[in-house]
C-alpha cells in the first residue's frame, strides 16, 4: 500500500496522504478553489458538497466539487480562475 | 454510460438513518439499495478520515450494513425523478437508473451559515466543514482556529480539531448562558447525553468557552488573518488561521420536496411508521427533525422495518423514537438564533457566495422569489442550499418550490432524460 499520493494542482506537484480528497491537495497547494463572479478567491465552505465552492477541474472534468473527490496517483487539478 | 438498478426498497443517504433503515431492510430479505454521494458511507458524522480512525458505533453499522446483503452504490447523487418509482443519480462517470419499490429518504442535514463581513474569505469555513477538511486530509497541527456559532457540534468539533493537534483560541456560542444552563439541567431525561457530556467536557479542558458571544467579522487579505469577536458584549480582535463557524443544522429537503412530500415547520411530515405523505416513500433522520445520531437510529430502523413490510416490529422503537425527539426539541430551544445576527452584515457583504449578491441587493426585496429573479440570489450552483436559510432568517423569506434538477447535472445526463422520456414504456421498464 501507498501511503502518499502525488497529484498535480494547476501543473506543479502536490504530494498528499493516501485518501486525501482534492480540496485537500488546493490547500495545500496554497490555491484558491475559484474565482467568484466578481473576482474574489474562494475556498472549502462546506465540506460536503453542497456550496459549490470548492469546485475546480478534476481530470478535464469541469466544476468537480474537490471536496467530494479522493485524490487517485497522478490526478491533474486545476484551479478555476 | 448507464446502469439501472431495481431494488425493492432503495435508500437516499448513507448516514447514520439511511445505514440503519438500509441494514434493518436488508435483513428482513429484501433487495435493498443505499446511495449517497460522498465517495464512502457513514454521511457526515461518521465520515472516517483519512487516517483511516472511524467511531466505534459507526463501525458496527458499516459491519452490520455489509452482512445485511444491502448493494451500497457511493459516489452517486440524486438529481431528479423522471416518472414515478424512478430516480436519476450522477457520478462521477455517468449516470444511473435506479428504481424501486419502496423509498427511504434519508438526506440527512447541513449547517447553517450566516453572512458576516469577511466570511467569502478563503479558511472561513462551517464547523462541520473544516471537520470534514480535516477528515479529508488537511493539516491542522499547530493551526489557529476561531470557532463560531450555535449548537452542539461546536463542541464535538473543537474537541476534534484540539485531538488533531490544533490550537483554539477560543470557542463563540450565541446561546445565552441561561439557556445553556437550562438545557444542562434538562440533560439528566437523557442519561447517554450526560456520559457523552462528561467524555467532551475532559477533551474540552483548557478551551476558553464564551456564551452570548458570535463573530462580527473575519479579517485578512487572501486569507482569513483575524477574528473580530462580540463576546459578552465586548469587541475583540483575535488573530488565527481558520474561522469555523456554523449556526446549527437545517434539514436537506430538496429531494423530499422534489418528490412531492409535505413539510411542516421546516421539516418532512411523517407518520408513526416514518412514512411521508407521498405513497411509498419513507423519510428517517434529520430531515424529520434535528435530534442527532440517536434519533436518526431509531427512525432509520423504523423506516427499514416498514418499507420491507414488518410494522409490528417497528412499533418495539416507538417509545425510544419519543424521548429522543423531545431531545430534538430541547436542542432547537436552546440554539435559536438571537436577532442580533440579523445585524451582521453591511451593505456590501455578500449573501449569495454564487452569485455574489449583496445585502444591499436584497434588502429592498419582499419576497425569495422577487430575489431571485431580480438579483439571481440562490440561482447559482449551490441553488440557494446556502444563502436560503440565510435570507430566510434575515428577511423571513420562504423558499420556493424545488425544480430539478436538484443537483447541477451534465447535459448528457439531462439529455438522456429527455430521450427516455421520449420512448415507449416497455423499453424503459426491467431493471438490472
Amino acid at each position: 500500500m501507498f501511503n502518499e499520493v502525488t497529484v498535480t494542482v494547476n501543473g506543479a506537484t502536490v504530494v498528499v496522504p493516501f485518501g486525501s480528497t482534492a480540496a485537500v491537495a488546493v490547500v495545500l497547494a496554497g490555491q484558491a478553489c475559484r474565482k467568484s463572479v466578481s473576482g474574489e478567491l474562494r475556498g472549502p465552505l462546506c465540506g460536503m458538497g453542497i456550496c459549490f465552492e470548492c469546485r475546480v477541474s478534476i481530470d478535464g472534468n469541469l466544476h468537480a466539487r474537490s471536496c467530494q473527490v479522493l485524490c487517485r496517483q497522478g490526478m491533474e487539478i486545476d484551479t478555476e480562475k | 454510460m448507464q446502469e439501472q438498478r431495481h431494488f425493492d426498497v432503495l435508500v437516499i443517504g448513507g448516514g447514520p438513518a439511511g445505514m440503519a433503515a438500509a441494514a434493518c431492510a436488508a435483513e428482513c430479505g429484501v433487495q435493498v439499495g443505499i446511495v449517497d454521494d460522498n465517495p464512502n458511507l457513514g454521511g457526515q458524522i461518521w465520515r472516517s478520515g483519512s487516517d483511516g480512525q472511524a467511531n466505534t458505533d459507526a463501525s458496527k453499522w458499516v459491519q452490520r450494513l455489509r452482512m445485511s446483503g444491502a448493494t451500497a452504490l457511493c459516489g452517486l447523487r440524486v438529481v431528479h425523478q423522471p416518472e414515478e418509482n424512478i430516480l436519476l443519480a450522477e457520478g462521477f462517470n455517468g449516470f444511473r437508473e435506479l428504481r424501486y419499490e419502496k423509498l427511504v429518504l434519508a438526506t440527512g442535514a447541513r449547517e447553517r451559515f450566516l453572512p458576516f463581513p469577511g466570511w467569502t474569505l478563503p479558511n472561513v469555513m462551517g464547523a462541520g466543514g473544516l471537520q470534514a477538511m480535516v477528515k479529508g486530509g488537511l493539516p491542522i497541527r499547530g493551526k489557529r482556529v476561531v470557532i463560531a456559532g450555535t449548537g452542539p457540534l461546536l463542541l464535538a468539533v473543537a474537541a476534534y480539531l484540539r485531538q488533531h493537534e490544533a490550537e483554539i483560541p477560543l470557542i463563540c456560542e450565541q446561546a445565552s448562558w441561561g439557556s445553556l444552563a437550562s438545557f444542562a439541567s434538562t440533560l439528566v431525561r437523557w442519561p447517554e447525553k450526560i456520559v457523552q457530556g462528561i467524555q467532551l467536557k475532559r477533551d474540552l479542558a483548557g478551551i476558553p468557552f464564551a456564551a452570548n458571544s458570535w463573530v462580527l467579522a473575519a479579517g485578512g487579505d487572501a486569507t482569513v488573518e483575524s477574528a473580530v469577536i462580540s463576546r459578552a458584549g465586548k469587541v475583540e480582535t483575535i488573530p488565527c488561521d481558520y474561522v469555523a463557524c456554523g449556526f446549527h443544522l437545517i434539514p436537506n429537503l430538496e429531494l423530499p420536496l422534489l418528490l412531492g412530500c409535505a413539510v411542516r415547520h421546516g421539516f418532512v411530515q411523517v407518520d408513526d411508521f416514518q412514512k411521508t405523505t407521498v405513497p411509498s416513500v419513507y423519510c428517517a433522520g434529520e430531515p424529520t427533525s434535528v435530534g442527532g445520531v440517536e434519533l436518526a437510529l431509531i427512525e432509520g430502523q423504523i423506516a427499514g422495518l416498514c418499507a420491507a413490510g414488518r410494522t409490528t416490529e417497528a412499533g418495539a422503537w416507538f417509545a425510544k423514537r419519543r424521548k429522543a425527539r423531545q431531545f430534538a426539541e430541547l436542542l432547537d430551544r436552546t440554539f435559536r438564533l438571537r436577532a442580533e445576527l440579523r445585524s451582521l452584515s453591511l451593505p456590501e457583504t455578500l449573501i449569495c457566495r454564487c452569485e455574489d449578491v449583496p445585502y444591499s441587493r436584497l434588502r429592498r426585496h419582499t419576497s425569495w422569489r422577487s430575489a431571485k429573479l431580480h438579483t439571481r440570489c440562490g440561482m447559482g450552483p449551490c441553488q440557494g442550499r446556502v444563502c436560503g436559510p440565510a435570507t430566510q432568517f434575515l428577511f423571513q423569506w420562504n423558499p420556493d418550490s424545488v425544480r430539478p434538477p436538484v443537483f447541477p447535472a451534465r447535459v448528457e445526463t439531462l439529455a438522456a432524460l429527455s430521450r427516455q422520456l421520449e420512448m415507449q414504456p416497455s423499453e424503459v421498464t426491467g431493471g438490472h
